[in-house]
């Protein structure tokens, strides 16, 4: 084991980026930080490592325990997927804020203290959203702004939880809050923001379909299972998060009907899929903690699938809308990625033999053992439409389509590079693995396991539901077409209040200061006037003494005539000798 | 083509709702777990509103032009 947080293993990496010159062995490092840092995890034995005396408090980097190793785990092997992914890119910027933004990830699961995992918590936030600023369009760049507002914010909110929770207990330890505490709810508040819990949830829809093709299959993995496991930590059991969660699932599925975007409707997906997490923390027992935590291991892998086929997509046919591919005939051209998208798409959609079902049905038999009815079957109605949507109509209005004559063709489509299979292949292969042989995750969970997901009754149950899905979506089908709008989301109030904002500068704001504007320049011509020649200024008052009118214009246009300055230089040469004679007189006295 | 896939469809229709009779929940929590074929009906009720309703919502207020925010 090398003596090293593996949050450093991966900042490390990320700083000597830019100091190799040789292309392939930047490749060979970006691909090596992950697999350092997973031999270092499978050598890093339980306990506390890594704790530096600070002020009164004591940090530190290393805790590690059963629940921060789960994660770590699918942290870093989603680091490598990703990596893969992104080889081809030359831009090594993007690979400097992905392994910035995986290394804080790290540093956040490890970290022991509220101090700690601020700092990694607000480094991982501004390194993702070079992520989205990369892709270097427009609506990236007002996209990345307001994502990085939304988690400065975010930010905010935690620390002030976090001084209120160092003043008010007198330690910084990261352990269960006790909700009742003004200081939990607002560290509450920040963790939930990151989670993309509804109404603080905007950000993810808006940011992620607009990052870089490779960098949003990091963002999809991190930052929001990352607040998941900050959630298990501090917030198991609170009855708020059981509510919030199996509303959040719904939330997502009612918005990825009407998305045509195709990644800003996985990115709704995503939502749902952490609203089971999120109930699960909630529910709080051990199995339902274990169901959480089971499940963001299998949602980082086949989310990853899937926004890597659908990033395929847009990378070969830079279209990025389902109302600009369906009906096109794409299956033919690329049917590599859609075999592997659809195995991304079987393990979300929990189809037995893949991951999702070994996860998601912990989660809703959780609910069941602990007899809340409510939230079983809404969990099992999100649990529809997310085979609906990223089983059926996505591959559907993306691969296939009805077509309706005037498609155009797209002639440069064909299957993404050897690289970008490769990625999804290795994600692919992992969820089914973990479908098929759920041992290998189990094994990992924070608690022991006592669930058996292949029971023949849950797996025909499970397959009913599907199947009569499918029938339904068949009905529907000529409905479930995406259709060319944006849909108004919790980010309206703050997109907005911008142009509100602007508005309010530009008119009334603007119309103050050119009125300002207006009365002084007015008075600055006269000072101008007056400075350029006050001579003038007395000739012309001593001319309306004597009743003649001249005015300026003729007065500052007469030639220089250095006989009528003789007075005034005369006089002023005149007064400055009595002055001084004066002077003179006063000080001799 | 489509009518070999609609061939398909029912017959594993029926064949889950079948298996569902002769494999019931050994430990259900609810009694809708009891029924036989609730996931069935479920699965499909649930879709068609699932679908209806979020149009309905969306149609008659979150969907707007493209343009919207630009």
């Amino acid at each position: 084991m090398i003596n090293l947080p593996p949050a450093f293993i991966y900042i490390i990496g990320a700083l000597l980026i830019p100091l190799i010159r040789i292309r392939i062995l930047k490749q060979a490092l970006v691909l090596l930080v992950p697999a350092i840092a997973f031999w270092n995890l499978i050598n890093m034995p339980h306990g506390v490592y890594w704790t530096y005396q600070f002020l009164d408090y004591e940090l530190i980097l290393g805790r590690v325990d059963k629940l921060s190793m789960v994660f770590a785990y699918v942290f870093v092997i989603m680091s490598f997927i990703g990596m893969v992914y992104a080889i081809h890119i030359k831009e090594y910027g993007q690979h400097v804020a992905a392994l910035l933004y995986v290394g804080c990830t790290l540093g956040v699961v490890f970290a022991g203290d509220m101090f700690t995992l601020f700092v990694f918590w607000e480094i991982m936030a501004i390194s993702s959203v070079f992520l989205v600023f990369y892709r270097k369009t427009k609506r990236s760049l007002e996209a990345g702004f307001r994502y990085i507002l939304v988690h400065l914010f975010g930010g905010c909110v935690l620390l002030c939880g976090i001084v209120i929770h160092a003043v008010t207990t007198g330690s910084l330890a990261f352990e269960l809050f006790d909700f009742g505490t003004l200081a939990a709810k607002f560290i509450l508040v920040g963790f939930l923001l990151n989670a993309a819990v509804p109404p603080f949830h905007a950000w993810l829809a808006d940011a992620y379909p607009e990052a870089t093709i490779t960098g949003a299959v990091f963002m999809t993995a991190f930052t929001t299972k990352s607040a998941v496991y900050v959630l298990l930590r501090g917030f198991p059991g609170t009855e708020l998060l059981v509510w919030l969660g199996a509303i959040m699932a719904l939330y997502g599925v009612v918005y990825a009907v009407l998305e045509n975007d195709i990644r800003r409707l996985l990115a709704y997906h995503i939502i749902s899929q952490v609203g089971y997490m999120v109930c699960g923390v909630g529910l709080g027992s051990e199995m339902a903690i274990n169901g959480a935590s089971a499940h963001a291991f299998c949602h980082i892998l086949y989310k990853a699938v899937l926004f890597m086929g659908m990033g395929a997509v847009v990378y070969v046919t830079g279209r990025s809308k389902m109302t600009d591919l369906q009906g096109r005939d794409l299956y033919k051209k690329m049917p590599i990625t859609l075999a592997l998208y659809m195995v991304g798409a079987f393990s979300i959609s929990a189809v037995p033999l893949f991951n999702g079902f070994v996860s998601k049905t912990m989660v809703v038999a959780a609910a069941g053992m602990l007899h809340r009815p409510s939230i079983e079957l809404m969990l099992h109605l999100a649990s529809i439409g997310t085979f609906l949507h990223t089983g059926l109509k996505l591959p559907w209005g993306v691969w296939f389509g009805v077509k309706k004559g005037d498609e155009d063709v797209i002639e440069d489509a064909k299957e993404p590079p050897f690289n970008m299979l490769l990625a999804m292949g290795i994600a692919a292969g992992l969820c089914t693995l973990t479908g098929v042989y759920p041992k290998i995750l189990y094994d990992l969970l924070p608690y022991p396991v006592d669930f058996h997901p292949y029971t023949v009754s849950s797996v025909v149950a499970m397959m009913q539901m599907l199947v009569l899905t499918l029938a339904a979506f068949w009905l529907y089908i000529d409905k479930l077409g995406g259709e060319p709008t944006v849909s108004l989301d919790t980010d309206w109030p703050y997109r907005m209040f911008g142009r509100v904002t602007l508005w309010f500068c530009n008119r009334p704001l603007n119309a103050i200061r050119s009125m300002g504007q207006d009365l002084l320049s007015k008075e600055v011509v006269s000072v101008g006037k007056i400075s350029k020649h006050p001579y003038i200024f007395l000739e012309m008052f001593w001319n309306s003494i004597q009743g003649k009118r001249v005015s300026y214009q003729e007065l500052i246009d007469k030639p220089y005539n250095e006989n009528s300055y003789r007075i005034p230089l005369g006089l002023s040469a005149c007064a400055a000798i009595i002055f001084l004679f004066l002077y003179g007189l006063i000080y001799m006295a | 083509m489509v009518k070999k896939l609609k061939i398909i469809l029912y017959i594993s229709i029926a064949a889950t709702c079948i298996l569902g009779f002769l494999f019931p929940n050994q430990h259900p929590h609810f009694w809708w777990q009891k029924i036989p074929v609730f996931d069935a009906v479920f699965g499909f009720i649930g879709c068609v509103v699932i679908v209806l309703v979020s149009k309905w919502i969306g149609h008659g207020w979150l969907m707007k032009k493209e343009d919207y925010y630009d």
